[in-house]
């Protein structure tokens, strides 16, 4: 959601802040979502680890890196080749966030295959995890949005939540050793 | 009779616009913001929201259409001083029509394009505030930003350029950075002027200053005890600060009186404001230098307004 909501910034100058651009992020973050959830629900039946899972946050971290250096000129070729400012934005909001999202839509259903252990409790993991979810989702638009614009530049934020999300793969990796070494002695 | 009737009542809308009980004469929610027309006497008003009450963008005098009521209109007016014949001028933010008509009767070979993003404020312009466009007098009904790009690649050059899309309750935050304002002075000609109606209140007063230091240098920062406007006056913006020749006093006065009797209608009494304007020639900055330049990374203006 954070990131959702600094592509708004990020497309501001060059296709302005009408409806239509918010029409383009969200419709684009909605479907690329909805391909990773149904992704990340595939990869998770083929031997699931804490070292593939770490694998996603890390790919979502590098795929969000470039956006900090090459938006701009991807918006201005962008620019360039439409001239109308909906499609534009809605071509924009594609290649700049497209990939990243479709990465990180398949974080939730993943996790769901590696935190259930039996039938009876699937319920009540999914539901926890949507819980985690969301909220986080609803605790990153509001410290976005009220603070961190005030307090940083689009870019630093940016930089923040490929830290948090490289951090999160580190420690699941770190964790899948541990336990693969404890098994293994 | 009746056809003729209808007709009338189909073409001039504002001659039969009525007030209720209330004053309000119109009230829209748009996609952008909330517009309310109201009228009190002949006083016929445009604004943007309900919730401040001093929020007025645009007011007509029906007793005397020409005067320009705000204060700030008057003030941008000034730019004239420095320019009196631009062929071509753009206007950033349309409110009622007041600067595109004033400007459109003063200078009727100029060629003056108005960029507004929200097409019921120009309807409701064009029905209680009598703007009219024309084949000089055009409206574009897109956003500011993507229009300056485009008029960029389409190589236009601008004589006056007047910014004044942010005198609302919300402010557009990609109006008001570093590369917002480069962009609108590579449209200027070499001697054109760029006119900026914006905020002399709140913690944004310091940052908007110095977003048009950094990409102007020295402006004129032209603000009057009686309204909470102030307006940002840069002859020859397109030059480098160091190349910039301002008037002399003697030259602003001249042209002062030359304007003056054109001016008149309007309200405008050009003598008095060319003498403020000469007096800002050597204010010093009144506000925090030190402070972030509004940027496309860095643009919380809406919440820096609030502090």
């Amino acid at each position: 959601m954070s990131l959702e909501l600094l592509g708004g910034r990020i497309l501001a100058p060059y296709f302005g802040s009408g409806i239509y651009v918010w029409g383009s992020i969200i419709t684009i973050f909605m479907l690329s979502l909805s391909f990773g959830y149904l992704l990340g629900g595939r990869l998770s039946v083929h031997n699931p680890s804490s070292s593939r899972f770490a694998a996603i946050f890390a790919i979502a971290a590098a795929l969000l890196l470039p956006l900090t250096a090459y938006a701009e000129s991807l918006m201005e070729f962008i620019f360039l080749q439409v001239e109308d400012p909906r499609y534009g934005s809605l071509l924009a909001s594609i290649v700049l966030f497209g990939l990243p999202t479709v990465i990180l839509g398949m974080i939730s259903p993943y996790s769901v295959r590696l935190l259930v252990e039996n039938v009876a409790e699937s319920g009540r993991v999914a539901g926890a995890l949507y819980f985690v979810s969301t909220l986080g989702s609803a605790l990153g638009t509001l410290m976005t949005s009220f603070y961190f614009v005030l307090w940083f530049e689009v870019n630093t934020i940016i930089i923040l939540l490929i830290s948090c999300l490289a951090l999160l793969g580190g420690l699941a990796f770190a964790t899948d050793k541990l336990l693969n070494q404890r098994v293994g002695s | 009779m009746r056809l003729y009737l209808l007709a009338m009542l189909l073409c001039c809308p504002m001659a039969f616009a009525a007030p209720d009980n209330t004053g309000v004469l119109h009230e829209e929610r748009s996609l952008y913001t909330r517009i309310l027309v109201h009228q009190h006497n002949d006083l016929r008003c445009l604004k943007f929201t309900l919730i401040r009450s001093d929020s007025n963008q645009s007011c007509l005098d029906l007793a005397q259409p020409k005067r320009l009521v705000f204060t700030y209109a008057k003030m941008t007016l000034t730019a004239l001083l420095f320019n009196p014949t631009p062929e071509r001028i753009l206007i950033v933010g349309l409110g009622g029509g007041t600067l595109p008509m004033a400007l459109g009767e003063l200078l009727p070979n100029a060629i003056i394009d108005t960029v507004e993003i929200d097409p019921a404020v120009i309807r409701v312009a064009t029905e209680y505030f009598g703007y009219q466009t024309n084949s000089q007098n055009r409206i574009f009904t897109e956003d500011a930003r993507v229009f300056g790009k485009r008029a960029r690649i389409r190589g236009e050059q601008y004589d006056l350029i007047i910014l004044d899309a942010f005198n609302g309750d919300y402010i557009p935050e990609h109006l008001m950075t570093v590369e917002f304002l480069s962009e609108m002075r590579a449209l200027l000609t070499r001697q054109g002027t760029l006119v900026a109606n914006t905020f002399s209140s709140s913690n944004l007063y310091h940052h908007e200053s110095n977003s048009y230091r950094e990409v102007f240098g020295k402006f004129l920062n032209y603000r009057r005890r009686d309204t909470g406007n102030r307006v940002i006056l840069i002859p020859q913006a397109q030059l480098p600060e160091a190349q910039r020749t301002l008037p002399t006093k003697r030259q602003l006065t001249t042209q002062a009186a030359a304007l003056q009797g054109p001016l008149q209608p309007y309200d405008v009494a050009i003598d008095k404001l060319a003498r403020e304007v000469f007096a800002t020639y050597n204010a010093k900055p009144d506000w925090n230098l030190r402070k972030k330049p509004l940027s496309d990374q860095y643009s919380p203006a809406n919440l820096l307004r609030s502090r």
